[in-house]
């Protein structure tokens, strides 16, 4: 998993539920970019069209509140979104995110739509370049960030099973 | 230092003395998976390099089952498969299972003290019968296929004492509402919840579930009843495999406690559009379109027999359709034998066999825009049951059915005295 992302910001506010991140009437495919021309379709209907690869989400608290839908984490990376900063996550999207390697960070930052936002996953650091604002995160536990380097949660049980030779 | 229910059943699995912040790998009893979650978890699967768990694992479809268009076809046919493929018995197809966590209690996977994981939030029910028992996401479902086992991180508890007995028509589901009312959406978030008290001893384990259902309403990782006798009845002659009962130390640390006078609590609604935005439902008057009763939090037969009793020789208001969805089959059938199923179609109800279809607005009860419904389900967030604009109502199943005669949102107190 990369660890620093530059990108546009797509900002939401609290609890945003993961209705709103993946409705559930397209919970019929697994596929990342099906489930992306979806994402936010009710909450911000222009951002499956507008969305670019490496764009963020910065949120509020208690994002990805809600069903334990795999798709929300996935719609996004789908979207090709690089990073959700929120100030606080729920913890099945938090979980889910880390399992299937998409970055999430906890920390507070202030930004409108459209600001650059850089994120520093090792010197835990969120920057809004566009108005100098910077602030710091905890880096993850270290069982966390083991499972991060090793890509997720499958090469992670594959190492554990011997499945690589 | 003593230990709290979620403490001593995680240490228990990890075979090692844990406390609240720390990470480990446990051994995990059950992992269920339902049709929408199951088929990201089954290819995950064919990446892991070993035999199916197949005793642990429990494939339960009935999100979009009897399937509402090709593609949920597709998916539940995946799963079908899959069972077919390695040999997993724990297989419920349509007609002989229903609600994926109902299942789970009545055929006796859920056991107080064991640790449980299902790719679907509201395995946090489970909770009810002394469990730990959480919600995970699809891919670390299909590790458990393969390993038995998943990381966690120890969470810190918080107590809810609920003492006193309850007015008529308070229930298990106002009383989680009122708790979700008053810490909040994420007023929980990562802790494991104990709910206990003489008000909680006295409900039955229906009531108890619908409490455990909606700790994740308020982010909890869990949400645990100590166990009792009333459990032990209760899976007599369901439960699989042995257990014991785990209970918490007299010592146990707890991040907050809060207590609530069971005799003060009245039935409650959760306006939309989060299901902390509560008020009781006597003071809650909006015209509605819909009234529906059913779901894991409220689609059991004690569910179905207030409701029952409230409707029987009425008839539901002419701007409503009512929906009963009977959350199993098991719970189809007594429904039936018990003559609940004619009582709500002579007051001009529409009755279906089980499935989640519309409580998450996916098909057999979709809202158009603008319309209101008052529902026994537990989420009220944008556009759940339907359009954008459509307003869920969350309420217990008097509260459901008092609104279906008077086609507003109606404390059951006002239709009997």
């Amino acid at each position: 998993m990369k660890k620093s992302f530059k990108g546009r910001a797509w900002t939401f506010g609290d609890n945003v539920d993961t209705d709103q991140i993946i409705p559930a009437e397209f919970l019929v495919t697994m596929d990342n970019s099906a489930l992306a021309k979806h994402a936010f379709e009710k909450a911000e209907p222009e951002f499956s069209r507008k969305v670019a690869r490496g764009d963020i989400v910065v949120a509020g608290r208690n994002f990805g509140c809600g069903s334990s839908r795999e798709h929300a984490p996935r719609a996004l990376m789908g979207a090709g979104v690089s990073c959700v900063v929120a100030q606080s996550f729920a913890r099945i999207f938090f979980r889910n995110s880390i399992n299937i390697g998409l970055p999430v960070v906890e920390a507070k930052i202030s930004a409108s739509r459209g600001d650059e936002i850089s994120v520093d996953l090792e010197a835990g650091v969120v920057k809004n370049l566009s108005t100098g604002q910077t602030s710091r995160f905890q880096s993850y536990p270290p069982f966390v960030m083991m499972l991060i380097e090793k890509g997720g949660l499958v090469p992670y049980t594959q190492e554990v099973l011997g499945c690589r030779r | 230092m003593g230990k709290t229910i979620a403490e001593k059943i995680i240490s228990a699995k990890a075979d090692k003395q844990v406390t609240a912040g720390e990470i480990v790998e446990a051994e995990v009893d059950y992992v269920m998976v339902n049709d929408i979650t199951g088929p990201a978890a089954f290819d995950e699967f064919e990446k892991l390099c070993t035999p199916i768990l197949n005793k642990k694992v429990v494939l339960i479809p009935d999100h979009y089952v009897p399937n509402k268009d090709v593609a949920s076809a597709v998916q539940a046919k995946k799963m079908r498969d899959f069972a077919r493929r390695h040999k997993v018995r724990n297989y419920f197809e349509v007609g002989r299972g229903g609600v994926c966590h109902q299942v789970m209690i009545e055929r006796g996977f859920v056991a107080p003290g064991r640790l449980i994981v299902g790719a679907d939030s509201h395995t946090c029910s489970y909770g009810a019968l002394g469990a730990f028992a959480t919600g995970i996401g699809s891919t670390e479902a299909a590790t458990v296929f393969a390993r038995g086992a998943l990381w966690f991180k120890v969470p810190e508890s918080m107590r809810f004492i609920v003492d006193g007995k309850l007015g008529k028509f308070v229930s298990g589901k106002d009383i989680i509402l009122t708790i979700i009312g008053d810490i909040g959406v994420e007023g929980a978030r990562y802790s494991s919840m104990e709910v206990e008290g003489s008000s909680i001893s006295a409900l039955p384990i229906s009531d108890r579930i619908s409490i455990s259902n909606m700790g994740i309403e308020a982010g909890a990782k869990a949400c645990i009843v100590p166990p009792d006798k009333k459990v032990d009845e209760y899976l007599a002659g369901r439960v699989q495999g042995r257990y014991r009962h785990v209970t918490a130390d007299k010592d146990a640390t707890y991040a907050a406690v809060r207590q609530y006078d069971g005799r003060e609590l009245v039935p409650m609604v959760a306006k939309p559009f989060l299901p902390s935005n509560v008020a009781p439902a006597s003071e809650v008057n909006v015209e509605i379109d819909q009234a529906y009763l059913g779901s894991c939090t409220n689609g059991r037969i004690e569910d179905l027999r207030i409701a029952a009793k409230i409707v029987k020789g009425k008839k539901i208001h002419d701007g409503v359709r009512m929906l009963v969805v009977p959350a199993t089959k098991e719970i189809f059938d007594v429904a039936m034998k018990e003559g609940l199923l004619k009582i709500f179609s002579d007051a001009g109800a529409y009755i279906s066999g089980p499935t989640c279809g519309a409580c998450l607005g996916g098909y057999m009860g979709v809202l158009a825009p603008g319309e209101r419904c008052v529902s026994s389900t537990n989420r009220n967030f944008v556009g759940r049951m339907g359009d954008k604009s459509s307003e869920v109502y969350l309420a217990s199943p008097a509260v459901v059915a008092a609104s279906a005669l008077r086609g507003r949102i109606t404390d059951p107190s006002e239709v009997v005295r």
